[in-house]
């Protein structure tokens, strides 16, 4: 058995205000998810906003520095004290998908520019090697290299330019991939495309993920575990399938009975007045 | 009661011409709450601008008419040509990410106040404003404060009490909720709901979260590539959906508790990017009140829609 994720005692503190007169926000308070499984696994982090789950994210992803405890990918250290010091280790370990794909990659530069530099800088490959895993990569989200090579942001639609930041996060072939938020910038019907695709990427290509959403319909369909955060804490964590059927705290009963459903009402329609 | 005829709405683009909305006749009756549903470029937005009288260049009404039943305060008929002068009077509008609508650099307060000829007594209208807002639940701190010093939902909040303040006869809102996390959303559904049967106006709900439609519509619009594909009550629309298109779209909500594979369908339709139905743009009755395009299950005509 690996452990694929495993955080312990994660802690993230923020200050808010002036040197002298600052608040302490605990974003994180003692985060501890351990999965441990043979086969690769999505792990769904959900909770409202404002619930440090973006925190969470970050933190694994080596954007922010704990204020205390760590955490181990793979049965690697990656965050936190005694992990792995190389960047470039760490970054064929665990990549990030994030949230807006017009943020992520820049307007002035030609998208696939940044696939090729993930292949020669992180990958350390040569130039024919990078350019047969960039179009490796973008065949595997279904794009052809031929008509990504050389265009700009604002000549794809937001769900083609998140599936390319999912082929560039591909090239060092991580065992984790990070995902915060991916699908909520993107066009409502074309959300599901992503959402297959993580689900593809992880029976077919073994790739991990933790998937950061509000959406608990997505959560549920494509998890095999799902922690619930509340004000920094995870309130519930467990096998997708239990935490969902079986809610057991409060917080995630709320969560749950909030979802517009097509089954039951949460009040009666009245008949319009016509 | 509002009537739309054959309306045709276009994007010029160079020498191309794009209709979003393509012929789409339809009666919208008083007083319900009516969901409009549709992948993205199904014209769905321009819809909403051509009912709220919002034309400016590129886009223009090319064909076609719509008729408000509405009167304005004067007295006179409210049509496409002056319903401007109905804005946040008769007609109200909550846009897109409405929450970043709001004036970042002025008070909400000054923004409640700012609204043209309700009342020139603007302590008056404010003092109504501050019992409104208490009313939907905000505390009455929230009036003096700048928008960046409130929450998203508190934001959203905001905008349907400016928007529903003045008791307008129609409130469009276009996608009110998306941004939003479950527990805030049904927070601001409900007080939409609760609103609506208390004014007893008429609510044009743009939303692509089929769920909501589900829980806070009395009829559904359903378009496809700038056309009416089915429109009909919710809960006919719902139990017994008779385009191919509306079961697509009820069936690709992943549902907690089913693990069908569900959701897989929406992914081969979008994926191609092609059209997979070619919508006529003549509604049958199949029941009543009930109405239906017929299907056409061809490789579609690439000059439809945008």
């Amino acid at each position: 058995m690996t452990f694929i994720l495993k955080t312990e005692d994660l802690n993230k503190e923020y200050r808010l205000g002036s040197f002298v007169r600052s608040r302490k926000i605990q974003a994180l308070n003692d985060v501890n998810i351990t999965v441990e499984s043979e086969t690769p696994v999505v792990i769904a982090v959900v909770g409202e906003s404002g619930s440090g789950k973006t925190t969470l994210a970050k933190t694994l992803l080596r954007l922010e520095t704990p204020t205390s405890g760590r955490a181990i990918v793979y049965d690697r250290p990656v965050v936190g004290v005694g992990s792995i010091s190389s960047r470039k280790e760490f970054l064929s370990t665990v990549q990030p998908i994030f949230q807006n794909p017009f943020e992520a990659f820049s307007r002035y530069r030609p998208v696939d520019s940044y696939l090729h530099e993930t292949a020669r800088r992180v990958a350390n490959m040569g130039e024919k090697d990078a350019e047969d895993a960039v179009a490796d990569a973008l065949d595997s989200v279904g794009l052809d290299y031929r008509e990504i090579s050389g265009k700009y942001t604002n000549q794809f639609s937001g769900g083609e330019l998140q599936r390319i930041s999912v082929a560039r996060a591909l090239i060092p072939q991580p065992q984790l991939i990070v995902a915060d938020e991916p699908v909520s910038m993107i066009d409502a019907s074309r959300r599901m495309i992503i959402i297959n695709l993580f689900k593809r990427l992880r029976d077919e290509a073994g790739r991990s993920f933790v998937y950061i959403t509000h959406d608990l319909a997505t959560a549920y369909y494509i998890s095999d575990y799902i922690a619930v955060m509340n004000k920094g804490r995870v309130v519930e964590f467990g096998k997708a399938r239990e935490v969902m059927s079986n809610p057991q705290h409060d917080y995630t009963q709320l969560l749950l009975s909030s979802i517009p459903t097509t089954t039951s009402r949460w009040r009666p329609r009245l008949r319009a007045a016509s | 009661m509002i009537s739309i005829k054959d309306l045709q709405v276009s994007y010029r683009l160079g020498t191309r011409t794009i209709h979003a909305v393509d012929g789409v006749t339809l009666n919208i009756p008083d007083g319900c709450i009516v969901g409009i549903a549709g992948e993205s470029g199904c014209g769905k937005s321009t819809l909403m601008k051509a009912i709220y009288g919002d034309i400016t260049s590129p886009m223009q009404l090319s064909r076609g008419s719509i008729t408000y039943g509405l009167k304005s305060a004067k007295g006179r008929q409210v049509t496409a040509q002056n319903i401007r002068e109905e804005w946040f009077k008769s007609i109200s509008y909550v846009p897109q990410s409405s929450m970043n609508s709001l004036n970042p650099v002025i008070r909400i307060r000054e923004q409640f106040i700012d609204f043209p000829g309700t009342d020139s007594n603007k302590k008056r209208v404010l003092e109504r404003a501050r019992a409104y807002m208490g009313k939907l639940g905000l505390p009455p701190e929230a009036m003096d404060s700048y928008p960046h010093q409130l929450s998203g939902g508190m934001r959203q909040r905001m905008m349907i009490g400016l928007a529903t303040f003045f008791q307008p006869e129609l409130i469009i809102a276009d996608e009110p909720t998306t941004a939003l996390d479950v527990v805030v959303q049904k927070d601001i559904l409900m007080l939409l709901m609760e609103l609506q049967e208390e004014m007893k106006n008429t609510i044009l709900l743009v939303s692509h979260d089929m769920g909501v439609h589900y829980q806070v519509t009395h009829k559904m619009l359903i378009m496809y590539a700038g056309r009416v594909v089915e429109y009909g009550d919710t809960d006919s629309v719902f139990s017994d959906p008779q385009h191919p298109y509306t079961k697509m779209l009820i069936d690709s909500l992943p549902t907690i508790g089913d693990d069908s594979m569900r959701g897989l369908m929406a992914s081969a339709a979008g994926a191609s990017g092609d059209r997979a139905y070619r919508v006529e743009p003549i509604l049958h009755e199949v029941k009543p009140g009930h109405f239906v395009a017929q299907a056409v299950a061809a490789p579609a005509a690439q000059s439809v829609g945008a």
